[in-house]
């Protein structure tokens, strides 16, 4: 069961140190691959290789702690928590420690992904393993100073106290300490003793944040940088037959006007594209300037024909063929427990329900931008991006340069939601870089960034299940979405192993609409649909919708069957947790109660959400949110999460729509497109259950449950269940109360 | 290019620049001051929001050729160090996920707590719902406010 510390890495020589020039301690490691066994230490702190330890630490000699993480920071607070750990282990107290984005060197350097809510587990062991080794060196040195044994030694705040009151700071003993043999095996603190984790620690950028410091990628500047904006195909499917810049070269500050996407071209060609894929095989006209409005409004004067490359496509069309591949038989089976088929026709009752969603663009607040610069000897990329090793990569590949010669800084980064994971706004700047040779920096508008963007697919679940002398007896799920299908152990959450026949099969639709991963892929509206439809399960089996689940999960005790993903034991947890705190069993009147458990991301969640009704309108109130994720590393970085991603799944689920017409979107920017504003954002209670655990991440699994909790609420509400979101759009006046 | 004397945190700034470019252009790329942040172009999110005269202003609408003799506030300028009760307020509460939307929150929190100091929950949520959150940090926004206006006193 994937609950339980499965985190590898290799003990011996995950981490080496060095005594640095300038004086101080420098500690290298390794935070989710073991570190090459001849990786070299520097002894200037300049000289930082990423490529040999992906995280450092280092201890001057004043006992400050500096810690070096190159580690994406898209607003999941790993920035904050991660430091936080190494921190509790090297008993130094939190203020005393500084976080500084590690800048990257790309050769041969080691994963590093800001996605599926990832980083926090994975580098558990790690981080605490080299705090604790680091700890543990200091008191050594402070040892063998002083000519006793290191266990008679302890260390607290920084200051090593001996048998007899005498101290020494860090700072006092990090020459010698790197001189000496690194101790394996490591005693961790015990959860008790915990002094920073668990403690309230405010986002470490916090002071840049408030004071409008730069620190995004839209803020970076350089020295005769230029700007520029890229005029991509209106519509997908469309690609570039010719175009006019009289209009655009007259205008004040436009510079220069070309094309790009040959050489994407080669890449999208080539045997290894990767995620480049999500690049347009067409040219693309990109009008420089020497301002960002100069570019822009450059880009508008472009008079521009385009010719179909590939067939145009609706959501109308979509829509059709989606259905057809749910009534057809073209699946491919995910997972099949005991015979579905047989037992469907020997129930009691059958139910059978379709739930649809629509495509979503992420929209981060801070649009797709990238800087490059390109010459003979370098090809340096600075910018926001969860996948800079991947970006190195096709950015090599595609200007035919040698992987060395390729820099990634990674700025902060102004929201992500899946959608960073994907570079090819920063292909495109450094295709833009190589033909000008300039240093540059491409600015999407919003248009640019909605309209030719990487979604989140539409998709279709049909769901059908029986019920027979009372019992769930069987269980089938079909998906049919665009362009891919859920992976690997999706299949394997609830309610796998709790209904003796289940089935789920998928199918895919082939678009030329470019889809990906968008927070909490597929479990984002797939929680809605089974969540949802068991509460009507429920209705029809007679049963109580609380119940009815932990009975299920009371079948799943014990479960022999590794693939199985939950873990009924904490699933029955936040769910008796959720209900006590939101006095489900005690409904206010006038108050209509959803309720949601859900596991996705390593983490179980349960919420409740109390809709009421407002002028005739079903209204979010309040979500009561019950969240298991193991230790709680810092409490105000996790709720802030959790916080963000009930909301946020609220406003999608009511709100979120995007539709396709002749390959174009039918909105383009937050006059249309709407999302969840302040108003509207129901209050958030958050509760944890409490355990020593190793703790899992935050960024994405309290999303899902969030459009399920309040389908079901406003079900009750208003008599009527909804089976496609967004609910705003799908629910007619008749259907409300009033 | 034509020139125009713009007053931005106190201090007289020249800018060259084209009469129709917005002000969130003019001081990102021409001034420097990036802490005003693009997020839209149409005034619907509010992230470029700054003072002018002590009003929020969604500065991506607003031309520099109709800001001579105004007084531009950015969040660079609203303390010199952070020590605004807002700022303190966004702190104390913890309010930025990813962050690029806070310094127009903090305008808007701002001019708006000038006008009215002891908001109601329902006044405050009506004022910020000009500013998006994607990352939905809006409980905390609301907190905020609310903390800032105990803070003016």
């Amino acid at each position: 069961m994937s609950t339980e510390n499965n985190t590898n890495f290799s003990r011996r020589g995950f981490l080496k140190a060095s005594s640095l020039a300038s004086g101080g301690l420098l500690i290298g490691f390794n935070l989710f691959t073991a570190c090459k066994q001849k990786a070299e230490m520097p002894i200037d702190i300049t000289k930082l290789n990423f490529a040999d330890f992906n995280a450092f630490i280092k201890i001057a000699e004043n006992g400050m702690v500096t810690i070096f993480s190159p580690n994406p920071e898209i607003g999941q607070g790993v920035k904050t928590s991660m430091p936080m750990i190494i921190a509790e282990e090297l008993n130094v107290a939190w203020k005393d420690v500084v976080v500084e984005q590690g800048v990257l060197d790309t050769e041969n350097y080691t994963r590093q992904v800001a996605g599926g809510s990832q980083s926090i587990r994975f580098g558990w062991d790690a981080l605490r393993q080299t705090g604790a080794t680091a700890r543990q060196m200091l008191i050594n040195a402070a040892a063998a100073k002083w000519g006793v044994s290191a266990s008679e030694c302890s260390a607290k705040e920084g200051v090593i106290t001996n048998a007899s009151g005498e101290t020494l700071g860090y700072g006092d003993v990090v020459k010698e300490a790197a001189l000496l043999e690194i101790p394996e095996n490591v005693a961790l603190k015990e959860p008790k003793d915990y002094t920073i984790i668990g403690t309230k620690a405010i986002n470490v950028d916090i002071d840049k944040i408030v004071s409008g410091k730069p620190l995004f990628g839209m803020d970076y500047k350089e020295e005769g940088m230029v700007y520029a904006s890229v005029l991509r195909p209106p519509a997908f499917g469309q690609e570039l037959e010719s175009f006019d810049a009289t209009a655009a070269k007259s205008i004040n500050g436009v510079l220069d006007v070309i094309t790009i996407g040959e050489k994407a071209r080669n890449l999208l060609n080539s045997e290894k594209p990767g995620w480049s894929v999500k690049l347009s095989n067409s040219d693309k006209v990109v009008v420089i300037a020497n301002s960002t409005w100069a570019a822009m409004k450059g880009k508008k004067a472009i008079k521009a024909v385009w010719k179909e490359g590939s067939p145009l496509e609706s959501t109308d069309a979509h829509d059709k063929a989606l259905v057809k591949l749910l009534d057809g038989n073209k699946f491919k089976t995910m997972r099949s427990d005991g015979d579905v088929k047989k037992t469907f026709a020997q129930a009691d009752k059958v139910l059978e329900r379709t739930y649809e969603s629509p495509f979503l663009p992420h929209n981060c607040m801070e649009p797709m931008n990238f800087f490059a610069s390109v010459d003979d000897a370098k090809v340096r990329l600075v910018g926001p991006i969860q996948t800079p090793e991947d970006l190195a990569t096709a950015v090599a590949t595609m200007l035919d340069r040698s992987l060395e010669d390729i820099s990634v800084e990674m700025t902060r980064i102004g929201g992500g939601f899946g959608r960073r994971l994907y570079g090819d706004f920063a292909m495109e700047v450094a295709e833009i870089a190589d033909v000008i040779r300039k240093p540059v920096k491409m600015v999407s508008s919003r248009e640019d960034d909605m309209t030719t963007g990487v979604y989140r697919p539409a998709i279709k679940y049909r769901i059908k299940a029986s019920v027979k002398n009372g019992e769930i007896t069987g269980y089938q799920l079909k998906e049919a979405a665009v362009n891919g299908n859920m992976y690997g152990l999706i299949p394997n959450f609830f309610p796998a192993g709790a209904i003796e026949n289940y089935q789920v099969d998928v199918a895919s639709l082939k678009s030329n609409i470019t889809t990906g991963a968008w927070r909490a892929p597929y479990t984002n509206f797939l929680s809605y649909a089974e969540q949802s439809f068991f509460d009507e399960l429920a209705e029809i089996a007679e049963k109580d919708p609380v119940q009815m689940r932990l009975d299920l999960l009371q079948k799943v005790k014990g479960t022999k069957d590794e693939k199985i993903q939950y873990s009924p034991e904490r699933l029955e947890g936040v769910i008796n947790l959720v209900v006590e705190k939101s006095g489900y069993r005690t409904p206010k009147e006038g108050v209509y109660q959803g309720f949601c458990a859900y596991y996705c991301h390593n983490t179980h969640v349960a919420e409740v959400a109390d809709v009421v009704i407002e002028n005739n309108k079903p209204v979010v109130k309040n979500v009561t949110v019950a969240v298991d994720c193991g230790i709680v590393v810092n409490p105000l970085g996790a709720i802030n999460q959790i916080e963000g991603g009930v909301v946020d799944g609220v406003g999608h689920a009511m709100y979120g729509d995007f539709k396709f017409k002749d390959g174009m979107p039918d909105s383009s920017n937050f006059g249309a497109y709407r999302l969840i504003r302040n108003s509207e954002a129901p209050k958030v209670a958050t509760y944890f259950v409490e355990n020593d655990l190793s703790p899992t991440g935050l960024g994405e699994p309290t999303l899902p449950p969030a459009g399920a909790a309040v389908s079901i609420a406003i079900t009750k509400a208003t008599g009527k269940r909804i089976y496609k979101q967004p609910f705003t759009k799908n629910m007619v006046a008749k259907e409300i109360i009033g | 290019m034509p020139t125009y004397n713009l007053k931005v945190n106190g201090e007289k700034q020249v800018v060259e620049a084209e009469s129709d470019t917005p002000l969130l252009w003019a001081l990102r790329d021409h001034l420097d001051l990036v802490g005003t942040k693009f997020g839209c172009g149409i005034g619907q999110c509010g992230a470029c929001t700054v003072h002018v005269n002590g009003t929020a202003t969604r500065s991506c609408l607003l031309p520099v050729s109709a800001l001579e003799d105004k007084e531009i506030t950015t969040i660079e300028g609203l303390s010199e160090n952070g020590s605004h009760p807002v700022q303190q307020a966004w702190k104390e509460v913890d309010v930025p996920q990813c962050g690029y939307c806070q310094a127009g929150q903090i305008m808007t929190a701002s001019a708006f707590l000038e006008t009215n100091p002891k908001p109601t929950e329902e006044e405050i949520k009506i004022a910020m719902n000009g500013n998006i959150c994607r990352c939905s940090a809006y409980n905390r926004i609301q907190k905020a406010v609310a903390i800032a206006s105990e803070k003016i006193g």
